[in-house]
């Protein structure tokens, strides 16, 4: 994992609510077997035409979505299919934060163990940057990880929240597999005394 | 009751009996007792432990089939998508080398992963079960907590039987009173979710309660557990009861003897003790619950199947009001208009949502001695191998072919449309499985969600037709 600390970057908007991750990356292009690859397709549905060639209007397909490291969503944002493939394709095609009112609890889980910033931000915030993209297009913010933070151009910080230990591992660029390994020796003892009957497998 | 400490949930018993190590201000570590695995979310969770030279901690505690992007056609008929074989092949590979069970593509066994478990008595009151896949809250039905993870977790879980959780709220759906006929546990589940939305659940563990509940068979229990994703929960739960024990007995890996003895009396332990408190609760009265159908792009979008389509002019928040009427124009549909009589191209019972051989028996009854109309095409797919069986044991197969539906092979088939079963743009289906997104069931595809019997209704009479007319 990269490690993210600050960010100052470009925003673009789908202001659309309940994007499901069929929509951010649809079923078909699940059957790779690495993580290659999905940038091109993320929204491919609403971002290519029939025939192939790229939706001039899309904002992906844009310029200034192309340089924004930012993705602004509507509420409950990635919802829908467990696909980790969502959040690949989001970071592959170059974003490295994404901005809602809300997330999917399974998106929110996805994102934070690959470092891709899932920001909760209040309804009003979300309002303002909704204008901001479309009035100032080039303006940038600053997301700052160690102070949780969200500065606007015009000064104001808007805190969002994330558990501590997503943010250290985030902060550091550690993979949280590494804690779980930590704990070998707890899930010995743990296995030593959890009844050997819910192995089911091994039943019958 | 429990043992000690303050009345318990089904969740909270189930939570404290797995938690590993709980460090404040961190994640609990949780131990995981089941891990089911597919072809289409593990390969890259495989050359993560590859190139990190991880084994898989318990393969004895893993089992893998294949199901998503396998074809239903006769298994004599070669697959063709390259990227299928691969990824089939794939997962041959992963299990060989990692020495994890398989029910590869000729096991009589194969099935979509959700159907099998429990019907190969995997699925066990009290476990906790995972799976890269969201519909993997339909073990919930067992009480069970199960739930679905990333890929990312699928490695956590292959490197360490374990997961890093924040523990979730509960949320209590009760459900009382008596389902009229015609009327299932699919237009129960639709009910909720049409209430409180898709995202009323994030953050929450529903556990579903009361008198209609109590009354559903455990595959019934399954259909509303498996939709708990829909309504933003991961996972939902029903207490086990005699039910729950009469399901299991006799299964393939169900305890025996004096073991089955020793399970039901920890099982008996398990549903929520009284005064237990809830986060959340909704209450939901059978009685006047109606068939339902959902009549846009996401499964929150339901109404009784007798009602008009919502006008976008009537709701107050401009997003609501914007996702609405996008919703309503992606389904070429009319505000105001009902969707009674709407004709539709497609009508496809299956998907692990409804798959299971209640679901088949019961489109099966109303289609005897009926036909399918000339304008519809019908898709049978059965959950698992053992259904098919199953039912062509039953003659329900020659039922379904009389009729002039398709009979298929077992798989996810068009609920996901990886595998060649989809729609062709705009074309209108009826569907028994759980997603109307856009183009899930193929690129420019409209999905209305309903009941396996409103489906067969429906596939009689070529438009969306409410059971209850055909019921004699």
């Amino acid at each position: 994992m990269e490690k993210f600390t600050t960010l100052s970057a470009t925003m673009v908007a789908i202001p659309t609510e309940n994007i499901d991750t069929d929509q951010i990356i649809p079923a078909r292009f699940l059957k790779v077997t690495d993580k290659a690859g999905l940038g091109d397709n993320l929204f491919f549905d609403w971002r290519y035409n029939a025939d192939g060639s790229p939706k001039a209007d899309f904002v992906l397909n844009t310029e200034q979505g192309k340089k924004a490291k930012i993705l602004v969503g509507g509420d409950n944002f990635g919802c829908g299919s467990s696909r980790e493939h969502a959040p690949w394709a989001i970071m592959g095609y170059g974003f490295k934060a994404v901005i809602s009112t809300s997330f999917a609890d399974i998106f929110r889980n996805n994102s934070l163990k690959l470092g891709l910033l899932p920001i909760v931000v209040d309804k009003d915030t979300h309002l303002q940057l909704m204008s901001l993209i479309e009035e100032e297009p080039d303006t940038q913010v600053t997301i700052d990880l160690e102070a949780q933070t969200l500065q606007l151009p015009d000064g104001r910080k808007v805190s969002f929240p994330i558990d501590n230990f997503s943010k250290t591992c985030i902060l550091n660029g550690v993979d949280q597999l590494g804690y779980l390994q930590s704990h070998a020796a707890a899930v010995e003892s743990f296995e030593a005394r959890h009844p050997a009957r819910v192995n089911t497998l091994a039943a019958g | 009751m429990s043992s000690n400490g303050h009345p318990k949930t089904l969740f909270e018993k189930i939570w404290n009996q797995h938690v590993v190590v709980n460090e404040p201000g961190n994640p609990a570590v949780i131990y995981i007792d089941l891990h089911l695995i597919h072809e289409v979310t593990s390969p890259q969770a495989f050359t993560g432990l590859r190139e990190k030279g991880l084994k898989v901690r318990r393969p004895d505690k893993t089992i893998a089939t294949m199901d998503h992007g396998i074809p239903t056609t006769p298994p004599d008929i070669p697959i063709e998508d390259v990227m299928v074989i691969r990824q089939i092949s794939q997962l041959e590979k992963n299990c060989a080398e990692f020495g994890i069970p398989l029910y590869g593509l000729n096991s009589p066994n194969r099935g979509i992963v959700h159907v099998i478990g429990p019907e190969n008595g995997l699925t066990q009151p009290g476990m906790t079960i995972v799976c890269g896949d969201s519909h993997t809250s339909t073990h919930g039905a067992f009480g069970t907590l199960a739930f679905g993870i990333g890929t990312s977790e699928v490695e956590h879980v292959l490197a360490t039987q374990t997961l890093l959780q924040v523990k979730p709220k509960t949320f209590a759906v009760r459900v009382d009173g008596t389902l009229a006929p015609g009327v299932s546990a699919k237009d129960i589940i639709l009910n909720l979710i049409s209430r409180i939305g898709i995202g009323g659940g994030t953050g929450h563990v529903f556990e579903y309660m009361g008198s209609a509940i109590r009354g559903l068979s455990m595959e019934e229990r399954m259909t509303i557990c498996n939709m708990s994703i829909e309504g933003g929960a991961r996972a939902g739960m029903v207490a086990p009861d005699d039910t729950t024990f009469e399901y299991i007995a006799g299964r393939k890996h169900a305890p025996k003897g004096a073991d089955w003895d020793a399970a039901v009396a920890e099982w008996r332990q398990l549903p929520t003790d009284d005064g237990a408190v809830f986060d959340k609760e909704i209450v939901i009265n059978a009685n006047e619950l109606e068939p339902m159908i959902t009549y846009g792009t996401n499964p929150g979008m339901g109404m009784k199947i007798s009602d008009a389509i919502p006008d976008p002019a009537t709701v107050k928040d401009v997003s609501e009001r914007q996702t609405l009427d996008k919703a309503l124009k992606y389904m070429d549909l009319q505000p105001g208009q009902p969707l009674l009589g709407h004709k539709v191209d497609v009508v496809f019972l299956g998907s692990c949502t409804n798959s299971r051989i209640s679901d088949l028996r019961l489109a099966a009854g109303l289609l005897k001695g009926r036909k399918v109309a000339g304008n519809v095409r019908m898709m049978v797919v059965p959950g698992s191998q053992q259904v098919k069986q199953q039912a062509e044991a039953e003659g329900l197969d020659q039922i379904f072919k009389a009729a002039g539906a398709e009979w298929r092979e077992a798989g996810c088939s068009m609920c996901i449309a990886m595998n060649g079963d989809q729609l062709a743009p705009g074309q209108y289906a009826v569907s028994t499985s759980n997603r109307n997104f856009e183009g899930r069931q193929g690129k420019g595809g409209r999905t209305f969600l309903a009941s396996p019997l409103t489906a067969a209704a429906t596939a009689i009479t070529g438009q969306i037709t409410d059971v209850r007319t055909l019921l004699g």
